[in-house]
């Protein structure tokens, strides 16, 4: 909250009795008196922003450090009459789970195998886009659809796609004939991550294309003409002219996606659920499963670790892509 | 732009596009394909691209045997209601956001990025006790003012980029002749972002539309429960109908693409102008 709304009268001094009561102030640009417009100022700040504030402090903000807390507590739901403090003993219970190599195993594979397709990809597209063609419109119209679905529902159509028996891709790699039987896609943890992987890349392409477009249309054509007065061949001018312009839009892109996609269990929770037996779970589906389970101490432990690794990623990814500080003139 | 394309880097690139669209668009059709087979057609071999029999059943199925007329109605009812109200005190904060400076900005810019990376999921339970305390489990207006919160962020982050498109100079003019600042919101502001602040709307409710874990914890009786938390429900044993499922998932997808088609220009405005100046 503004602190600006703390102080809404000012210091009372003795000034001579106006001879014209002044118009009601017009808050313009240079409109009433000095102090009179800072007050109202911070007032109209205060108002304008207390709603959302109270909000996201109410819904987001004090759930989120209550849960800090309880990582710290023994928390159950099916057993409430001990909430007693327990130190770490939450964290112990997340690394000692037999499930927590093949979590964190998973979410790597999940964030790296979704991201590096999904980069290069869309970075194809948005390159081929560039240029001007008729139903071009349309077509960004028609690649963008997938944005519009629930990442759960997204999961529930590869399910589907994917069934050992009536799965449309058995019946699609049989036709090639790149396959002789069916393979029993989500039976198996490593087809199934393959599965949920291509699944996920068929959604988050689009969002490169369009951050990556959208940075290709700002690259000024002169460069492009120095370039090929110099007679620089395409991919010489892409790695030194385009990628280097586009440089701060690729490294936030692929900052705030990775981010994005660590904390995105929906796909995977309606593809697989975590199965078979746990084996596609990744650290936010995890956490869903073990809250469902009522034991809110440990999932808010783990609540915690995914909140200082992204932190770490952040901090850490931002120093490894900083741009050595050069002199431009 | 660049240059020429030669023969062989146009069929490259028309080849490519097009095994991309087809990639893109066939889960969809299939699923609809799918829904509109009869039951018994849906697991019959050799599989059917284009099935020799349209028919509803599926359809007619769904909301026999399932309510699903009534998750369509909440799901309608929370999205609408959440995202209106969402929309307009993102609004509000956004106008503050673009136009003043003031000491706190920054820690409330801050404090609205920092939920977009820690999203609202990750205290499930915390708020589920919160919302007992508050008599708000299993009620629609508990769950839209959860999602009102989960909208304002992004949202106002959105605005503000439309917001500092338009530029200082619209205001103080209509202020100069006379117009107090609110006046000049209301009257010449808004009206100029209106594009903007529909597909904020439309952002907006197609999220929560499409939210499960929130409406899945706190949503349990049949009453009050909204498509996806249905759609969740029909996965939960072993075995799936997948005829209720197609067509259930087909009637959760029409609605938000539909209004995408119509708000994603400026939804990808909203995106690349707001989110690369962050």
């Amino acid at each position: 909250m503004p602190a600006t709304s703390a102080t809404t009268t000012g210091p009372k001094t003795s000034r001579p009795v106006r001879k014209q009561a002044a118009p009601r102030a017009r808050n313009g640009p240079r409109g009433g008196r000095k102090r009179e417009f800072t007050t109202r100022r911070g007032l109209l700040i205060a108002a304008f922003m207390a709603p959302a504030a109270i909000f996201v402090a109410v819904f987001t903000y004090y759930p989120m450090i209550a849960g800090s807390q309880m990582a710290f507590r023994h928390w159950d739901l099916n057993d409430l009459t001990d909430t007693s403090w327990v130190g770490l003993d939450n964290f112990h219970r997340v690394f000692s789970d037999p499930n927590w190599g093949t979590v964190l195993g998973n979410t790597g594979a999940w964030v790296i195998g979704s991201i590096v397709p999904q980069l290069v990809i869309g970075f194809a597209l948005a390159l081929w886009l560039r240029r001007r063609f008729r139903f071009r419109g349309v077509y960004q119209a028609l690649i963008f659809f997938p944005w519009a679905i629930s990442g759960f529902l997204i999961g529930i159509l590869f399910r589907w796609m994917f069934n050992s028996e009536f799965g449309v891709v058995n019946d699609l790699l049989q036709k090639a004939g790149l396959i002789d039987e069916p393979v029993a896609w989500l039976a198996d943890p490593h087809k199934a991550m393959i599965a949920v992987l291509i699944a996920n890349i068929w959604y988050g392409v689009t969002f490169f294309t369009i951050m990556i477009l959208a940075a290709l249309q700002s690259v000024p054509d002169e460069l492009y003409e120095a370039a090929a007065l110099d007679g620089a061949g395409k991919a010489r001018t892409l790695f030194q002219i385009t990628i280097p312009y586009i440089r701060v839009t690729l490294v936030l892109t692929v900052l705030l996606r990775v981010i994005w996609i660590f904390n995105f269990p929906d796909l995977i929770f309606g593809m697989t659920g975590g199965g078979p037996n746990n084996q596609t779970h990744i650290v936010t589906t995890w956490m869903i499963k073990i809250t469902q389970q009522g034991d809110y101490g440990k999932a808010s432990a783990l609540g915690l670790l995914v909140v200082a690794g992204l932190l770490l990623f952040t901090v850490f990814f931002l120093l490894a892509t900083r741009e050595k500080r050069e002199v431009r003139s | 732009m660049i240059g020429k394309e030669t023969t062989a880097g146009r069929a490259v690139r028309v080849v490519f596009l097009g095994l991309w669209l087809a990639f893109t668009v066939f889960p969809l059709y299939w699923i609809t394909i799918t829904s509109l087979k009869a039951p018994g057609d849906i697991f019959s071999f050799p599989l059917a691209y284009w099935p020799e029999h349209f028919s509803l059943e599926n359809y007619s199925e769904l909301f026999n045997k399932a309510d699903f007329g009534t998750y369509l109605t909440n799901s309608l009812i929370v999205a609408t209601v959440a995202g209106a109200v969402a929309t307009a005190i993102s609004m509000l904060s956004a106008y503050v956001l673009a136009r003043f400076e003031f000491r706190t900005k920054s820690a409330l810019l801050t404090a609205a990025l920092v939920t977009q990376m820690i999203p609202a999921f990750i205290a499930l339970g915390p708020l589920y006790l919160l919302m007992t305390d508050l008599k708000l489990v299993d009620n629609r207006l508990g769950l839209i003012l959860v999602y009102i919160a989960v909208c304002i962020p992004f949202c106002t982050v959105m605005l503000r980029g439309f917001f500092e498109n338009i530029p200082d100079a619209l205001e103080e003019a209509a202020m100069i002749d006379g117009l107090s600042r609110f006046a000049a919101l209301f009257r010449v502001l808004l009206p100029v972002m209106r594009p903007g602040i529909v597909a904020a709307f439309i952002f907006n409710f197609v999220n929560c539309w499409n939210e499960l874990f929130l409406s899945v914890t706190l949503m349990n009786s049949d009453a009050n429960k909204t498509t996806p938390t249905a759609l969740n429900g029909f996965i939960s044993s072993f075995n799936i109908d997948w005829g209720s499922m197609s067509a259930a998932a087909v009637f959760t997808i029409l609605p938000t693409m539909v209004l995408f088609a119509f708000a994603s220009r400026h939804i990808v405005q909203g995106l690349t102008s707001g989110a690369v100046k962050g």
